[in-house]
């Protein structure tokens, strides 16, 4: 992690191979780069090696062969709870749906991920302001104090963004989040989405089976090309 | 903290389950602790079948023997004590009073007591409690006859009613058809034997046995007719035991072995207290039994609260997802999950232990009326703040088995979700 090249870099793959027991090969990653603050859409249908390739990036699997970075840190060289601190701290991730804790209020889920991660907590020293004006940017500050069982889809796909963000972690990994919403509700999705991050530099790495919104990226990456294995 | 958080809410979350694991560890809780209270207090109530009394006096036998004749009016007694030698001792310098106690006859199962006045003036049990009446006097004539207070609610007897004896301690015995009693008082309920007895004076105790000779009974037409039997007339020779009371405590021990190195007879003195801790500890192998009951319960409680936990997992795999995605390690998901069962757990303990003094509180006069077993309210004691710390260690520990589960999950799923 010093002056190498991958300090600009979001994500640097190098060679990277993973498969399950003594199973076949089921990524094999030459070369995968996304700069800091690039948005890219990563194409990856079902099939292609996309969980797994979540998996590593997010650190709940251990990298086998070849070298995986994210935000200039080699991951390999993580013991597997450094991994989940590490998640806790740089990156933010937003899953398809059902993303909220059903017996936390909006607030705590918001809240969660900044009280799970001490060092993530620390940067932000004013947690309650920065909540309330990122809820009131994604429009949601109305329904902090809410049950999210009352939420519609829509809104607890933008809590699900808040929590990701708060705290300004500098990877937003998203899974498909936008496949629950309507086609005017995933551009207003985004668009929110966007919005954010720019205002941290916030790198995004973005997977869908649906290439419909690949165009409002900067970048496409197709996960079926790029897998060798 | 923020796991405790977590815990508390998602057990909230399935109030159903948790309020049902809950309640089952509680009433494992309050039957294991009521169990304790009974135990205690049946103890207490049998420790206090007799109080005030220092020593209790009879023919060498074994003091277990002798304890149970002279205070529980169970068992015969082998051999009977002179009355010269109960005068002795009576008149003893440092005698206070003493209560004569001549057995043998019964009436309808129930044992017959043959005593003084002294009984109804100086017997005490539960540390002061005496000698009551619910109705009439003391046996003061010598066919007078006094009923406890189980003898006349069974047999439905009334002051005035006239009854006979049995010769012997059980029926079939001969009838002492010949002399009847009158029914001169019944006494309060005490729930020590004193209820199951019937007390006359000792002068009826000689006068039903007159004409006796070596234990058989008179020739008919041989026998005194009733009205030339009077107390003056009446020599009593023998009694079965007698309690004592001493001046001051310290002379129970001095007198004790004056006693028991009498050279009028061989007598023996008990310390009722020392006997009756003895007999106790024989018969407590029926409460180890009844421990060992409520222990299983407790555990069946807290295998309950485990199968509900470790069900429940499968349907919290997303739960466990969402918390690795921001961070948590597959050990907050084991610890998250001990939390769980310790919360469980300890409000388990404490609603249980709530509502025992709560029951307690409520039926301590229905029990005593009852079953004339007298449970006070006190203070949680050693062994049950035992039982309850082992408990609420106990839950956390076998929380450790969903937890496992969950942890191994944890780290299979990773950030997917299958269901």
């Amino acid at each position: 992690m010093n002056s190498s090249p991958s300090r600009e870099l979001a994500v640097d793959i190098e060679n990277l191979r993973h498969r399950y027991a003594s199973g076949p090969l089921v990524l094999h990653i030459p070369k995968l780069e996304v700069a800091r603050g690039e948005r890219v859409f990563l194409f990856g249908p079902s099939g292609s090696g996309k969980t797994t390739l979540l998996g590593l990036l997010a650190g709940v699997l251990p990298p086998q062969e070849g070298t995986i970075r994210v935000l200039g840190q080699n991951l390999s060289a993580l013991s597997p709870s450094d991994r989940d601190s590490f998640r806790g701290n740089h990156l933010g991730y937003i899953f398809q749906m059902f993303n909220l804790l059903p017996y936390l209020s909006v607030k705590d889920n918001i809240r969660l991920s900044v009280d799970l991660s001490p060092k993530r907590r620390a940067r932000l020293p004013a947690c309650e302001k920065a909540l309330t004006a990122l809820a009131a940017s994604l429009g949601i500050e109305g329904l902090l104090d809410r049950s999210v069982t009352e939420l519609s889809v829509g809104q607890q796909q933008r809590v699900a963004v808040a929590r990701a963000l708060l705290g300004s972690p500098e990877l937003i990994v998203a899974d498909e989040p936008t496949s629950s919403l309507d086609y005017d509700h995933r551009g207003r999705f985004l668009e929110l989405l966007f919005a954010e991050c720019r205002k941290t530099n916030a790198t995004v790495l973005f997977v869908s089976h649906d290439r419909q919104l690949e165009s409002l990226f900067d970048r496409c990456v197709s996960l079926k090309e790029i897998n060798r294995a | 903290m923020i796991l405790l958080k977590l815990a508390y809410h998602s057990l909230l979350n399935r109030k159903f389950t948790t309020g049902l694991t809950v309640l089952s560890i509680a009433l494992s809780v309050s039957l294991l602790l009521g169990v304790e209270k009974i135990r205690l207090g049946a103890r207490d109530s049998f420790n206090n079948t007799i109080s005030q009394t220092d020593l209790i006096v009879g023919p060498r036998t074994g003091s277990i023997q002798l304890l149970l004749y002279a205070v529980f009016h169970m068992g015969e007694a082998t051999n009977n004590i002179a009355y010269d030698s109960y005068l002795h001792f009576k008149n003893h310098p440092s005698t206070e009073w003493t209560i004569p106690y001549s057995l043998g006859d019964s009436h309808r199962n129930y044992r017959v007591v043959a005593t003084d006045l002294n009984f109804y003036e100086h017997y005490h049990y539960r540390l002061n409690r005496g000698i009551e009446f619910t109705a009439g006097k003391s046996a003061d004539g010598i066919f007078d006859v006094v009923l406890g207070s189980e003898v006349a609610e069974k047999l439905h007897y009334s002051l005035g009613q006239e009854i006979t004896l049995t010769h012997g301690a059980s029926e079939g015995g001969m009838e002492h058809a010949d002399r009847p009693f009158h029914v001169v008082g019944v006494l309060k309920k005490t729930a020590t034997p004193i209820d199951r007895s019937l007390y006359i004076t000792l002068e009826g105790m000689e006068a039903i046995h007159i004409d006796w000779q070596s234990g058989a009974p008179p020739l008919p037409g041989f026998e005194t007719p009733i009205s030339r039997i009077t107390k003056d007339k009446i020599k009593i020779t023998q009694i079965t035991a007698f309690l004592l009371r001493t001046k001051s405590r310290v002379q129970a021990l001095y007198l004790q072995r004056e006693i028991d190195e009498f050279s009028g007879e061989p007598l023996l003195a008990v310390m009722p207290g020392v006997a009756l801790s003895q007999l106790w500890q024989g018969i407590s192998y029926a409460e180890d039994g009844l421990r060992l009951v409520s222990a299983f319960v407790v555990v069946s409680g807290l295998l309950g609260m485990l199968i509900a936990l470790y069900t429940s997992l499968n349907e919290r795999r997303r739960e466990m997802a969402i918390l690795r995605a921001v961070g948590a390690r597959p050990s907050h998901v084991l610890v998250l999950l001990v939390l769980e069962s310790g919360l469980i757990t300890w409000a388990g303990a404490f609603i249980g232990t709530l509502s025992v003094y709560l029951l307690l509180l409520i039926a301590q006069p229905l029990i005593e009326n009852e079953f004339g077993l007298f449970l006070p309210v006190r203070a949680l004691s050693e062994t049950e703040y035992l039982y309850l710390g082992v408990l609420m260690l106990l839950g956390p520990v076998l929380g450790l088995i969903p937890a496992w589960k969950a942890y191994r999950n944890a780290l299979a799923d990773g950030l997917t979700i299958r269901v």
